[in-house]
């Protein structure tokens, strides 16, 4: 499979006040031509600034590039100038925001800022980007389109910015889709909608996309591949059913086992015991096991390195290790991983 | 749970009227909400939940309609006593973590904004103290507190929305998809939390959200929404059973699971409002159905439910 954008080590810093936050711990991952891969992982560990900095917008006075660099189309995008850049930006790599309101222009009405990146991008004349925009409008459910074009971003309701923001980001057709929680303020039949046509455009164009989200029935839906990050880096990465059905990091565990399922009873959900790592000050072993009731003494001392489960699936645990001794995972992951051809658990029947 | 604390009746908010791009965001909705339950409202995006939830703290003078809150009706003339009564008793944790943070304030004024308001601290020190407990109570700490909003992740800003709408002690929250931009495992803290603090203090939520799991779970009964109007009121567990409007089966049917095999096999029903089929001026409201169990319909559909539902 052709690989279109490579990230190698990346490590990434702000400066603050308080002093340096390690946002970014040295991250790497490839993207394939045409595959959707779903990034995961706590809120603060680091999704949205890993993508920002593919797209290089992350703030100039106070984010730093410590190590590493991001490989697309033969060019490190880390090396190259705000102008170079400019010109990929929303034409070869697009991105979708977790909040609408960071990328809408509040003083614009929505229809120019439809039509002002295809007559940028785009040799087409204004009535065609009009029409453009309007069928673009019409693709991600927006109700009579024609009439909205002119109304400003506050006469819309959450669901709709973040139409309007996919609409954008579609309309020049990227090579990459950066999409950062684009259907957390939809509901679900739209969401099906808007999740559908970025398949129909991954089939078309051949897009790949990077797909962040909180909800891991959407994983399940988009990804072909799923990255789990936790403190400033991935822990875990494989194809969707190697994540979801034999998951190996204790993280992955835990954020398997905070799903409320739709036939629970009324008991108290699970949530992961503890706080997110203090990234001004990692700690110096795997981030996670203060928060893991399997850690061992080995993981506060040492980061474990990326151990191979398969040719397609990693996972940085010391658990997996040869000398480690063998732990049980929580209850509902052995009762996912007795689905998985190859799991320890593997029962035989897949329903 | 027979108290009403809210009564929502004909409640109206139209936006652009008589303009070509007049919008019924709100079209006529009544329900109630009663002391110490969470109500659960649900939709399509755009149809109306976060309006709703607007006119019902009167951020938004309603076109018509009223809202009576502990029998008092809260879109009357008030006094600026009056109002500032009601807006300690009900509190809005917002949709949008961004919008609602001001910038240029640090954690601890925005999170304390509502303990000055009201006076509710006697000095500094009880100020800083009440904050650095609420931001534990969110799952924050008292590092924070110097911080600014944009130093924080959107998981981090939504704990501090809610950290500041606790912060004034309310009898009533309304919660606009407090949790959509947690992560799961955050999600399930607030949702325990939430559900902890209702326990402890009796408190009523209305809370909007699209993560219907998340909904039913907190829930004791939802209400769907579509296009300005309810078509759906029923107890939590009753609605996901036996949903009867072919929207809210639509609905129930897109709703992603955690489970790749299920999705690539899931059969999604989809709802065309032309179904119904209805004539010219058809007495078309919200008739009971079963005990608590209100769906929007004709007298004719009415029948067939009931008929339907009498066999099951
Ligand atoms: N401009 C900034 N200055 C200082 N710290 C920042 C800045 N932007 C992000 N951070 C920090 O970097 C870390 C990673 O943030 P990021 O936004 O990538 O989290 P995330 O994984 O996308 O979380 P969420 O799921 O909540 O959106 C967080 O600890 C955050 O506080
Ligand atoms: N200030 C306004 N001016 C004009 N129209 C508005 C205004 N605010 C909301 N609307 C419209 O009212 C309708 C309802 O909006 P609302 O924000 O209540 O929807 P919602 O159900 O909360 O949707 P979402 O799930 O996307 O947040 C939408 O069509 C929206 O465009
Ligand atoms: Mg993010
Ligand atoms: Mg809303």
């Amino acid at each position: 499979m052709e690989k279109i954008l490579q990230v190698k080590d990346l490590e990434l810093s702000f400066n603050t006040f308080a002093g340096e936050v390690k946002a970014i711990r040295g991250v790497n991952f490839d993207l394939y031509k045409g595959e959707t891969l779903a990034i995961v992982g706590e809120s603060g560990s680091g999704k949205s600034v890993t993508t920002k900095s593919i797209m290089r917008l992350l703030p100039e006075n106070s984010a730093e590039f410590k190590n590493g660099e991001i490989l697309f189309g033969g060019r490190d995008l880390t090396k190259l100038s705000d102008k170079e850049m400019q010109k990929i930006r929303g034409k070869e790599i697009a991105m979708i925001f977790q909040d609408p309101m960071t990328s809408l222009n509040p003083t614009m009405p929505i229809g120019r800022q439809l039509t002002e990146p295809l007559l940028k991008h785009q040799k087409i004349s204004k009535a065609e980007a009009k029409k453009v925009a309007i069928d673009l409008l019409r693709l991600v459910g927006m109700p009579k389109p024609e009439l909205r074009m002119k109304q400003y971003p506050h006469q819309f309701s959450g669901g709709q910015r973040q139409r309007i923001v996919i609409a954008i980001s579609l309309a020049c057709n990227p090579q990459i889709l950066i999409a950062d929680e684009p259907t957390t303020a939809l509901d679900v039949t739209i969401q099906a909608q808007i999740l559908e046509l970025m398949k129909d455009l991954q089939k078309k164009i051949d897009t790949s996309i990077i797909f962040i989200t909180h909800d891991l029935g959407v994983v399940a839906n988009v990804a072909d591949r799923v990255a789990v990050m936790y403190g400033g880096k991935i822990v875990e990465i494989g194809t969707v059913d190697e994540i979801f059905y034999n998951p190996q990091h204790p993280y992955t565990w835990g954020l398997l086992s905070s799903m409320p399922s739709l036939d629970a009873a009324d008991e108290k959900l699970y949530a992961i015991p503890g706080t997110p790592p203090d990234l001004l000050a990692p700690p110096k072993g795997d981030a996670f096991a203060l928060r893991s009731e399997y850690a061992m003494q080995i993981d506060m001392e040492q980061n474990p390195p990326f151990f191979k489960v398969s040719d397609s699936h990693y996972a940085a645990t010391w658990l997996l290790h040869p000398d480690a001794p063998r732990v049980e995972p929580p209850a509902t992951v052995i009762e996912r991983m007795k689905k998985f051809p190859g799991s320890r658990y593997y029962e035989g029947s897949r329903v | 749970m027979a108290e009403k604390l809210l009564e929502i009746k004909n409640l109206k908010q139209h936006f652009n009227v008589g303009k070509a791009n007049e919008v019924r965001a709100v079209d006529d909705i009544s329900f109630d909400i009663y002391r110490g339950e969470t109500l659960g409202l649900v939709g399509e995006s755009g149809c109306g939940k976060s309006t709703t939830g607007r006119s019902i703290i009167r951020l938004y003078d309603a076109t018509s309609g009223d809202v009576f809150f502990e029998g008092e009706n809260v879109h009357g003339k008030k006094s600026k006593k009056d109002l500032k009564k009601f807006n300690r008793k009900m509190q809005m944790i917002f949709q949008d973590p961004y919008a609602s943070l001001n910038p240029r304030m640090k954690v601890m004024d925005i999170v304390a904004e509502g303990i000055d308001i009201h006076g509710l601290a006697k000095n500094a020190a009880e100020r800083k103290q009440m904050v650095f407990d609420l931001l534990e109570t969110v799952g924050l700490n008292k590092e924070h507190a110097n911080r600014y909003p944009h130093e924080f992740s959107g998981g981090q800003r939504q704990r501090l929305g809610i950290a500041r709408a606790l912060a004034v002690d309310p009898d009533f929250i309304i919660a606009d998809e407090p949790i959509s931009a947690l992560d799961v495992s955050i999600q399930a803290q607030v949702v325990n939390l939430l559900k902890e603090l209702q326990e402890e203090k009796g408190l009523t939520y209305l809370f909007i959200a699209h993560d219907l799991s998340m909904v039913k779970y907190i829930s004791d009964r939802i209400g769907v929404m579509y296009f300005g109007k309810l078509v759906e009121l029923a107890p939590a567990e009753d609605l996901y059973k036996n949903p009867m409007h072919p929207y809210t089966q639509s609905l129930l049917s897109a709703i992603p699971l955690p489970d790749p095999d299920y999705e690539r096999n899931r059969v999604r029903k989809s709802y065309d409002p032309a179904v119904h089929n209805y004539a010219e001026g058809e007495d078309v409201r919200m008739r009971e159905i079963t005990p608590g169990h209100f769906v929007q319909c004709s007298e004719r559909e009415f029948e067939s439910l009931k008929a339907t539902s009498a066999r099951i």
